[in-house]
Protein backbone atom coordinates (compact mmCIF):
# COMPACT_ATOMS: atom_id res chain seq x y z
CA UNK A 1 0.00 0.00 0.00
CA UNK A 2 1.23 3.46 -0.81
CA UNK A 3 0.22 7.06 -1.14
CA UNK A 4 2.28 9.47 -3.20
CA UNK A 5 1.76 13.07 -4.19
CA UNK A 6 2.70 13.74 -7.80
CA UNK A 7 3.68 17.23 -8.91
CA UNK A 8 4.16 16.46 -12.61
CA UNK A 9 2.14 14.41 -15.09
CA UNK A 10 5.18 12.20 -15.73
CA UNK A 11 5.45 11.33 -12.03
CA UNK A 12 1.76 10.47 -11.95
CA UNK A 13 2.06 8.29 -15.07
CA UNK A 14 4.94 6.32 -13.57
CA UNK A 15 2.83 5.68 -10.46
CA UNK A 16 -0.17 4.62 -12.57
CA UNK A 17 2.08 2.29 -14.56
CA UNK A 18 3.12 0.66 -11.28
CA UNK A 19 -0.54 0.04 -10.42
CA UNK A 20 -1.61 3.10 -8.44
CA UNK A 21 -5.00 4.76 -9.01
CA UNK A 22 -5.32 8.55 -9.30
CA UNK A 23 -7.14 10.70 -6.76
CA UNK A 24 -7.95 14.41 -7.10
CA UNK A 25 -10.87 15.71 -5.01
CA UNK A 26 -11.84 12.20 -3.92
CA UNK A 27 -15.55 13.08 -3.97
CA UNK A 28 -16.46 9.84 -5.78
CA UNK A 29 -13.61 7.61 -4.65
CA UNK A 30 -13.78 8.21 -0.89
CA UNK A 31 -17.58 8.19 -0.67
CA UNK A 32 -17.76 5.14 -2.94
CA UNK A 33 -15.29 3.25 -0.75
CA UNK A 34 -17.37 3.89 2.34
CA UNK A 35 -20.48 2.63 0.58
CA UNK A 36 -18.68 -0.58 -0.29
CA UNK A 37 -19.11 0.25 -3.99
CA UNK A 38 -15.38 -0.29 -4.53
CA UNK A 39 -12.71 -0.57 -1.87
CA UNK A 40 -10.30 2.34 -1.66
CA UNK A 41 -7.39 1.36 -3.94
CA UNK A 42 -4.34 0.17 -2.00
CA UNK A 43 -2.00 2.39 -3.98
CA UNK A 44 -2.99 5.96 -4.62
CA UNK A 45 -1.31 8.83 -6.40
CA UNK A 46 -2.65 12.30 -5.63
CA UNK A 47 -2.83 14.35 -8.83
CA UNK A 48 -4.39 17.51 -7.38
CA UNK A 49 -1.09 19.45 -7.25
CA UNK A 50 -0.10 18.99 -10.88
CA UNK A 51 -0.13 22.46 -12.43
CA UNK A 52 -0.05 21.12 -16.01
CA UNK A 53 -3.46 19.53 -15.44
CA UNK A 54 -5.20 22.84 -14.75
CA UNK A 55 -6.29 25.82 -16.78
CA UNK A 56 -8.33 26.64 -19.84
CA UNK A 57 -6.18 27.49 -22.86
CA UNK A 58 -7.08 28.62 -26.34
CA UNK A 59 -5.04 26.83 -28.97
CA UNK A 60 -5.15 26.48 -32.77
CA UNK A 61 -7.50 23.50 -32.50
CA UNK A 62 -9.93 25.24 -30.15
CA UNK A 63 -9.81 25.10 -26.37
CA UNK A 64 -7.93 22.79 -24.05
CA UNK A 65 -9.62 22.33 -20.67
CA UNK A 66 -7.33 20.80 -18.06
CA UNK A 67 -8.74 17.70 -16.39
CA UNK A 68 -8.08 19.22 -12.97
CA UNK A 69 -10.36 22.23 -13.54
CA UNK A 70 -12.75 22.25 -10.59
CA UNK A 71 -16.47 22.78 -11.01
CA UNK A 72 -16.10 26.08 -9.12
CA UNK A 73 -13.48 27.23 -11.64
CA UNK A 74 -15.50 26.07 -14.66
CA UNK A 75 -18.69 27.85 -13.60
CA UNK A 76 -16.88 31.20 -13.55
CA UNK A 77 -14.24 30.76 -16.25
CA UNK A 78 -14.82 33.48 -18.90
CA UNK A 79 -14.10 31.19 -21.88
CA UNK A 80 -16.35 28.41 -20.60
CA UNK A 81 -19.17 30.74 -19.53
CA UNK A 82 -18.84 32.77 -22.72
CA UNK A 83 -18.62 30.10 -25.40
CA UNK A 84 -19.23 26.68 -23.82
CA UNK A 85 -21.98 27.75 -21.45
CA UNK A 86 -23.61 24.34 -20.99
CA UNK A 87 -20.47 23.13 -19.18
CA UNK A 88 -20.76 26.07 -16.78
CA UNK A 89 -24.49 25.35 -16.27
CA UNK A 90 -23.62 21.79 -15.33
CA UNK A 91 -20.66 22.62 -13.09
CA UNK A 92 -22.73 25.12 -11.13
CA UNK A 93 -25.25 22.39 -10.27
CA UNK A 94 -22.76 19.83 -8.95
CA UNK A 95 -23.01 19.09 -5.22
CA UNK A 96 -22.45 22.08 -2.95
CA UNK A 97 -19.78 24.80 -2.75
CA UNK A 98 -17.51 22.24 -1.08
CA UNK A 99 -18.00 19.59 -3.76
CA UNK A 100 -17.51 22.16 -6.48
CA UNK A 101 -14.20 23.32 -5.05
CA UNK A 102 -12.56 19.91 -4.84
CA UNK A 103 -14.51 18.02 -7.52
CA UNK A 104 -12.91 18.11 -10.97
CA UNK A 105 -14.02 17.83 -14.57
CA UNK A 106 -11.65 14.90 -15.07
CA UNK A 107 -13.11 13.07 -12.10
CA UNK A 108 -16.64 13.63 -13.31
CA UNK A 109 -15.78 12.30 -16.78
CA UNK A 110 -13.70 9.30 -15.66
CA UNK A 111 -16.10 8.22 -12.92
CA UNK A 112 -18.34 7.37 -15.85
CA UNK A 113 -21.69 7.82 -14.14
CA UNK A 114 -24.55 8.00 -16.65
CA UNK A 115 -25.94 10.78 -14.42
CA UNK A 116 -22.78 12.91 -14.57
CA UNK A 117 -23.67 16.56 -15.11
CA UNK A 118 -20.77 17.60 -17.34
CA UNK A 119 -21.09 14.63 -19.74
CA UNK A 120 -24.07 15.77 -21.83
CA UNK A 121 -22.67 19.32 -22.24
CA UNK A 122 -19.26 17.96 -23.29
CA UNK A 123 -20.98 15.66 -25.78
CA UNK A 124 -23.05 18.34 -27.53
CA UNK A 125 -19.98 20.59 -27.63
CA UNK A 126 -18.06 17.74 -29.32
CA UNK A 127 -15.33 17.39 -26.72
CA UNK A 128 -12.55 14.82 -27.09
CA UNK A 129 -10.60 13.28 -24.24
CA UNK A 130 -6.79 13.28 -24.17
CA UNK A 131 -5.42 10.23 -22.38
CA UNK A 132 -1.76 9.85 -21.51
CA UNK A 133 0.31 6.95 -20.28
CA UNK A 134 4.03 6.23 -19.97
CA UNK A 135 3.95 4.88 -23.52
CA UNK A 136 2.28 7.85 -25.21
CA UNK A 137 -0.96 9.68 -25.65
CA UNK A 138 -4.18 9.32 -27.61
CA UNK A 139 -7.28 11.40 -28.06
CA UNK A 140 -10.65 9.67 -28.12
CA UNK A 141 -14.22 10.81 -28.54
CA UNK A 142 -16.41 10.61 -25.46
CA UNK A 143 -18.54 7.99 -27.19
CA UNK A 144 -15.47 5.79 -27.37
CA UNK A 145 -14.44 6.61 -23.81
CA UNK A 146 -17.63 5.73 -21.93
CA UNK A 147 -18.30 2.00 -21.91
CA UNK A 148 -21.11 1.67 -19.36
CA UNK A 149 -22.13 2.76 -15.87
CA UNK A 150 -18.88 3.50 -14.02
CA UNK A 151 -16.79 2.03 -16.83
CA UNK A 152 -14.48 3.61 -19.41
CA UNK A 153 -12.29 2.20 -22.15
CA UNK A 154 -9.21 3.92 -20.70
CA UNK A 155 -6.46 1.51 -19.66
CA UNK A 156 -5.45 1.50 -15.98
CA UNK A 157 -2.16 3.18 -16.89
CA UNK A 158 -3.87 6.03 -18.70
CA UNK A 159 -4.63 9.41 -17.15
CA UNK A 160 -7.16 11.85 -18.54
CA UNK A 161 -5.12 15.04 -18.89
CA UNK A 162 -7.49 17.33 -20.79
CA UNK A 163 -10.71 17.74 -22.70
CA UNK A 164 -10.41 19.39 -26.10
CA UNK A 165 -13.24 21.50 -27.46
CA UNK A 166 -13.50 22.70 -31.06
CA UNK A 167 -13.40 26.48 -31.63
CA UNK A 168 -16.58 28.33 -30.74
CA UNK A 169 -18.60 29.43 -33.74
CA UNK A 170 -20.86 32.43 -34.30
CA UNK A 171 -24.51 32.46 -33.24
CA UNK A 172 -24.09 29.28 -31.25
CA UNK A 173 -25.49 28.83 -27.75
CA UNK A 174 -25.63 25.90 -25.38
CA UNK A 175 -27.43 24.99 -22.18
CA UNK A 176 -27.74 22.13 -19.70
CA UNK A 177 -30.99 21.62 -17.82
CA UNK A 178 -31.38 19.09 -15.03
CA UNK A 179 -34.45 17.76 -13.29
CA UNK A 180 -33.75 17.98 -9.58
CA UNK A 181 -35.71 17.50 -6.39
CA UNK A 182 -33.49 19.74 -4.29
CA UNK A 183 -30.97 22.45 -4.96
CA UNK A 184 -27.85 20.98 -3.37
CA UNK A 185 -26.09 17.61 -3.09
CA UNK A 186 -28.36 16.37 -5.85
CA UNK A 187 -27.76 13.92 -8.67
CA UNK A 188 -29.60 14.45 -11.94
CA UNK A 189 -32.93 12.63 -12.02
CA UNK A 190 -32.52 13.27 -15.74
CA UNK A 191 -30.57 15.97 -17.56
CA UNK A 192 -30.38 17.33 -21.09
CA UNK A 193 -27.84 19.49 -22.91
CA UNK A 194 -28.32 21.24 -26.22
CA UNK A 195 -26.04 23.22 -28.51
CA UNK A 196 -27.85 25.28 -31.13
CA UNK A 197 -26.49 27.39 -34.00
CA UNK A 198 -28.89 29.82 -35.62
CA UNK A 199 -28.92 30.91 -39.26
CA UNK A 200 -29.20 34.59 -40.18
CA UNK A 201 -32.99 34.25 -40.51
CA UNK A 202 -33.26 32.88 -36.98
CA UNK A 203 -33.96 29.28 -37.95
CA UNK A 204 -31.88 26.39 -36.65
CA UNK A 205 -28.68 25.88 -38.67
CA UNK A 206 -27.35 23.00 -36.59
CA UNK A 207 -28.19 21.36 -33.28
CA UNK A 208 -27.02 18.60 -31.00
CA UNK A 209 -28.80 17.18 -27.95
CA UNK A 210 -27.41 14.75 -25.36
CA UNK A 211 -29.05 13.20 -22.33
CA UNK A 212 -27.97 12.23 -18.82
CA UNK A 213 -29.38 9.52 -16.55
CA UNK A 214 -31.58 7.83 -19.17
CA UNK A 215 -29.18 5.18 -20.54
CA UNK A 216 -26.08 3.21 -19.43
CA UNK A 217 -23.92 6.11 -20.66
CA UNK A 218 -24.55 9.68 -21.76
CA UNK A 219 -26.90 9.37 -24.75
CA UNK A 220 -26.44 11.45 -27.88
CA UNK A 221 -29.85 11.92 -29.53
CA UNK A 222 -29.80 10.51 -33.08
CA UNK A 223 -31.37 12.35 -35.96
CA UNK A 224 -31.96 15.55 -34.04
CA UNK A 225 -29.94 17.70 -36.43
CA UNK A 226 -31.75 16.38 -39.52
CA UNK A 227 -35.14 16.85 -37.84
CA UNK A 228 -34.55 20.36 -36.54
CA UNK A 229 -32.52 22.21 -39.18
CA UNK A 230 -34.57 24.90 -40.85
CA UNK A 231 -37.19 25.05 -38.11
CA UNK A 232 -37.72 28.08 -35.92
CA UNK A 233 -36.37 27.73 -32.41
CA UNK A 234 -39.94 27.61 -31.08
CA UNK A 235 -40.84 24.72 -33.37
CA UNK A 236 -37.60 22.85 -32.68
CA UNK A 237 -38.17 22.25 -28.96
CA UNK A 238 -41.16 19.89 -29.17
CA UNK A 239 -39.49 17.82 -31.89
CA UNK A 240 -36.36 17.47 -29.74
CA UNK A 241 -38.58 16.46 -26.82
CA UNK A 242 -40.23 13.70 -28.81
CA UNK A 243 -36.92 12.32 -30.09
CA UNK A 244 -35.38 12.42 -26.59
CA UNK A 245 -38.27 10.56 -24.96
CA UNK A 246 -38.34 8.00 -27.78
CA UNK A 247 -34.61 7.20 -27.61
CA UNK A 248 -34.23 7.23 -23.83
CA UNK A 249 -33.71 3.84 -22.20
CA UNK A 250 -34.09 4.74 -18.53
CA UNK A 251 -34.13 2.51 -15.47
CA UNK A 252 -36.34 2.72 -12.39
CA UNK A 253 -34.55 3.39 -9.13
CA UNK A 254 -35.24 5.16 -5.88
CA UNK A 255 -35.04 8.56 -7.54
CA UNK A 256 -37.56 8.00 -10.33
CA UNK A 257 -39.44 5.37 -12.33
CA UNK A 258 -38.47 4.63 -15.91
CA UNK A 259 -41.81 6.06 -17.17
CA UNK A 260 -41.32 9.29 -15.26
CA UNK A 261 -37.77 9.63 -16.55
CA UNK A 262 -38.86 8.99 -20.13
CA UNK A 263 -41.50 11.72 -19.90
CA UNK A 264 -39.30 14.23 -18.08
CA UNK A 265 -36.30 13.83 -20.38
CA UNK A 266 -38.46 15.19 -23.18
CA UNK A 267 -39.41 18.19 -21.05
CA UNK A 268 -35.77 18.85 -20.15
CA UNK A 269 -34.62 18.42 -23.78
CA UNK A 270 -37.17 20.99 -24.96
CA UNK A 271 -36.11 23.44 -22.25
CA UNK A 272 -32.44 22.92 -23.08
CA UNK A 273 -33.05 23.57 -26.80
CA UNK A 274 -35.10 26.69 -25.98
CA UNK A 275 -32.44 28.09 -23.64
CA UNK A 276 -29.60 27.26 -26.03
CA UNK A 277 -31.43 28.98 -28.89
CA UNK A 278 -32.02 32.09 -26.79
CA UNK A 279 -28.33 32.21 -25.96
CA UNK A 280 -27.45 31.65 -29.61
CA UNK A 281 -29.63 34.65 -30.40
CA UNK A 282 -27.48 36.77 -28.10
CA UNK A 283 -29.61 36.75 -24.97
CA UNK A 284 -27.56 36.67 -21.79
CA UNK A 285 -28.99 34.02 -19.46
CA UNK A 286 -27.02 33.61 -16.25
CA UNK A 287 -25.40 30.32 -15.22
CA UNK A 288 -26.88 27.94 -14.19
CA UNK A 289 -29.84 28.19 -16.51
CA UNK A 290 -31.74 25.82 -14.18
CA UNK A 291 -31.84 28.52 -11.53
CA UNK A 292 -31.90 31.69 -13.60
CA UNK A 293 -34.96 30.52 -15.58
CA UNK A 294 -36.39 28.34 -12.82
CA UNK A 295 -36.62 25.38 -15.22
CA UNK A 296 -35.13 22.54 -13.20
CA UNK A 297 -38.39 21.26 -11.77
CA UNK A 298 -40.99 19.08 -13.43
CA UNK B 1 -1.31 0.70 6.01
CA UNK B 2 -0.22 3.16 8.67
CA UNK B 3 1.60 6.20 7.47
CA UNK B 4 3.14 9.22 9.19
CA UNK B 5 2.87 12.80 8.04
CA UNK B 6 2.34 16.34 9.28
CA UNK B 7 -0.88 18.28 9.18
CA UNK B 8 -1.31 22.04 9.56
CA UNK B 9 -4.50 22.68 11.51
CA UNK B 10 -5.34 26.23 12.57
CA UNK B 11 -1.73 27.27 12.04
CA UNK B 12 -0.28 24.52 14.26
CA UNK B 13 1.69 21.63 12.78
CA UNK B 14 0.62 18.25 14.16
CA UNK B 15 2.45 14.97 13.58
CA UNK B 16 -0.03 12.31 12.51
CA UNK B 17 0.34 8.54 12.34
CA UNK B 18 -2.75 6.95 10.87
CA UNK B 19 -4.08 4.55 8.28
CA UNK B 20 -3.64 6.06 4.82
CA UNK B 21 -7.35 5.61 4.13
CA UNK B 22 -8.43 7.54 7.25
CA UNK B 23 -10.57 10.56 6.47
CA UNK B 24 -9.66 14.08 7.50
CA UNK B 25 -12.60 14.32 9.91
CA UNK B 26 -11.45 11.31 11.94
CA UNK B 27 -7.86 12.50 11.98
CA UNK B 28 -8.91 15.96 13.20
CA UNK B 29 -11.07 14.47 15.95
CA UNK B 30 -8.99 11.46 17.01
CA UNK B 31 -5.36 12.22 16.14
CA UNK B 32 -5.27 16.00 16.43
CA UNK B 33 -7.81 15.98 19.26
CA UNK B 34 -10.05 18.82 18.11
CA UNK B 35 -13.66 17.72 18.46
CA UNK B 36 -15.49 20.87 17.35
CA UNK B 37 -15.84 19.42 13.86
CA UNK B 38 -18.79 17.02 13.89
CA UNK B 39 -19.59 13.75 12.21
CA UNK B 40 -23.18 13.84 10.97
CA UNK B 41 -24.08 11.66 8.02
CA UNK B 42 -20.50 10.53 7.23
CA UNK B 43 -21.69 10.54 3.62
CA UNK B 44 -20.88 13.99 2.21
CA UNK B 45 -24.52 15.08 2.50
CA UNK B 46 -25.02 17.10 5.69
CA UNK B 47 -22.02 19.43 6.05
CA UNK B 48 -21.58 18.96 9.84
CA UNK B 49 -17.95 18.05 9.12
CA UNK B 50 -17.21 21.19 7.09
CA UNK B 51 -13.70 22.61 7.51
CA UNK B 52 -11.69 24.96 5.33
CA UNK B 53 -8.86 23.68 3.16
CA UNK B 54 -6.72 26.59 2.00
CA UNK B 55 -9.72 28.79 2.76
CA UNK B 56 -12.28 26.79 0.76
CA UNK B 57 -15.06 24.72 2.32
CA UNK B 58 -14.47 20.98 2.43
CA UNK B 59 -16.52 18.01 3.67
CA UNK B 60 -13.81 16.50 5.85
CA UNK B 61 -15.65 13.16 6.10
CA UNK B 62 -15.02 12.54 2.43
CA UNK B 63 -11.44 13.65 2.06
CA UNK B 64 -8.35 11.61 2.85
CA UNK B 65 -6.29 13.24 5.59
CA UNK B 66 -3.05 12.34 3.79
CA UNK B 67 -4.19 14.56 0.93
CA UNK B 68 -4.28 17.60 3.21
CA UNK B 69 -0.51 17.51 3.81
CA UNK B 70 1.10 20.82 2.95
CA UNK B 71 -2.25 22.61 2.95
CA UNK B 72 -3.86 24.76 5.63
CA UNK B 73 -6.79 23.21 7.45
CA UNK B 74 -9.05 25.53 9.45
CA UNK B 75 -11.58 24.11 11.90
CA UNK B 76 -14.15 25.79 14.13
CA UNK B 77 -11.47 26.03 16.83
CA UNK B 78 -9.52 28.27 14.47
CA UNK B 79 -12.14 30.94 13.83
CA UNK B 80 -12.02 32.73 17.21
CA UNK B 81 -10.69 36.23 17.02
CA UNK B 82 -8.16 35.91 19.89
CA UNK B 83 -10.23 35.58 23.07
CA UNK B 84 -13.27 37.07 21.31
CA UNK B 85 -15.88 35.15 19.39
CA UNK B 86 -15.88 35.60 15.62
CA UNK B 87 -18.69 37.91 14.49
CA UNK B 88 -20.47 34.90 12.95
CA UNK B 89 -20.46 33.07 16.28
CA UNK B 90 -21.76 36.09 18.16
CA UNK B 91 -24.43 36.88 15.57
CA UNK B 92 -25.64 33.29 15.50
CA UNK B 93 -26.15 33.43 19.25
CA UNK B 94 -27.85 36.81 19.08
CA UNK B 95 -30.16 35.79 16.23
CA UNK B 96 -31.12 32.53 17.94
CA UNK B 97 -29.51 30.66 15.08
CA UNK B 98 -28.26 27.89 17.37
CA UNK B 99 -30.58 25.31 18.85
CA UNK B 100 -29.02 21.88 19.34
CA UNK B 101 -25.80 23.25 17.84
CA UNK B 102 -24.68 20.13 16.03
CA UNK B 103 -24.70 21.72 12.57
CA UNK B 104 -23.31 25.03 13.84
CA UNK B 105 -19.55 24.46 13.41
CA UNK B 106 -20.10 23.37 9.82
CA UNK B 107 -22.48 26.26 9.14
CA UNK B 108 -19.89 28.72 10.46
CA UNK B 109 -17.15 27.30 8.26
CA UNK B 110 -19.33 27.52 5.14
CA UNK B 111 -20.50 31.02 6.08
CA UNK B 112 -16.94 32.16 6.72
CA UNK B 113 -15.82 30.91 3.29
CA UNK B 114 -18.87 32.53 1.70
CA UNK B 115 -18.17 35.94 3.27
CA UNK B 116 -14.54 35.76 2.24
CA UNK B 117 -15.44 35.39 -1.43
CA UNK B 118 -18.56 37.58 -1.34
CA UNK B 119 -18.49 40.24 1.38
CA UNK B 120 -22.15 41.26 0.94
CA UNK B 121 -24.02 38.25 -0.43
CA UNK B 122 -27.60 38.59 -1.65
CA UNK B 123 -30.03 36.30 0.14
CA UNK B 124 -29.95 33.77 -2.71
CA UNK B 125 -26.13 33.76 -2.77
CA UNK B 126 -26.14 33.18 0.99
CA UNK B 127 -28.54 30.26 0.56
CA UNK B 128 -26.28 28.74 -2.09
CA UNK B 129 -23.25 29.34 0.14
CA UNK B 130 -24.89 27.34 2.92
CA UNK B 131 -26.54 24.81 0.62
CA UNK B 132 -24.14 22.04 1.61
CA UNK B 133 -25.15 22.31 5.28
CA UNK B 134 -28.26 20.73 6.72
CA UNK B 135 -29.93 21.91 9.93
CA UNK B 136 -32.73 19.76 11.33
CA UNK B 137 -33.92 21.82 14.27
CA UNK B 138 -33.18 25.55 14.20
CA UNK B 139 -34.39 26.18 10.65
CA UNK B 140 -32.52 28.33 8.21
CA UNK B 141 -34.12 31.79 8.59
CA UNK B 142 -32.27 32.73 11.77
CA UNK B 143 -29.00 31.32 10.48
CA UNK B 144 -29.33 33.42 7.31
CA UNK B 145 -30.16 36.49 9.44
CA UNK B 146 -26.95 35.94 11.38
CA UNK B 147 -24.93 35.70 8.17
CA UNK B 148 -26.51 38.91 6.89
CA UNK B 149 -25.88 40.69 10.21
CA UNK B 150 -22.25 39.59 10.05
CA UNK B 151 -21.87 40.82 6.48
CA UNK B 152 -23.24 44.21 7.51
CA UNK B 153 -21.08 44.34 10.64
CA UNK B 154 -17.85 43.44 8.85
CA UNK B 155 -18.45 45.95 6.07
CA UNK B 156 -19.44 49.09 7.95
Amino acid sequence: MSFTIATTVDEALVALDAGARPIAGGTDLVVGARHGKAALPADLVAIDRIDELGGVELDSAGVRVGALMSHAELMTDPVIVGSYTAIADASALVGSPSTRHVGTLGGNVMNGSPAMDTGAPLTVLRAAAELRSVTGSRTVSLDELWAGPGRTTANPGELLVALHLPPAWDRCGSAYVRLEYRRAMEIAVVGAAAAVTLAADGTVASVAVALAAVAPTILSVDGVNEALVGRTAAAAGPVAAALASEQAAPISDLRASDRYRRHCIGVMAKRAVDAAARRADGESIAVPVNRSLGIGAA
Amino acid sequence: MTTSYELDVNGVTYPVTADQGKNLLSVIRENVGLTGTKEGCDDCECGACMVLLDGQPLNSCSYLAVQAQGRQVTTIEGVMDGPEMHALQRNLLEAGGVQCGFCTPGMIMSAKALLERDARPELDAARIGLSGNLCRCTGYAKILSAVEATAVELNT
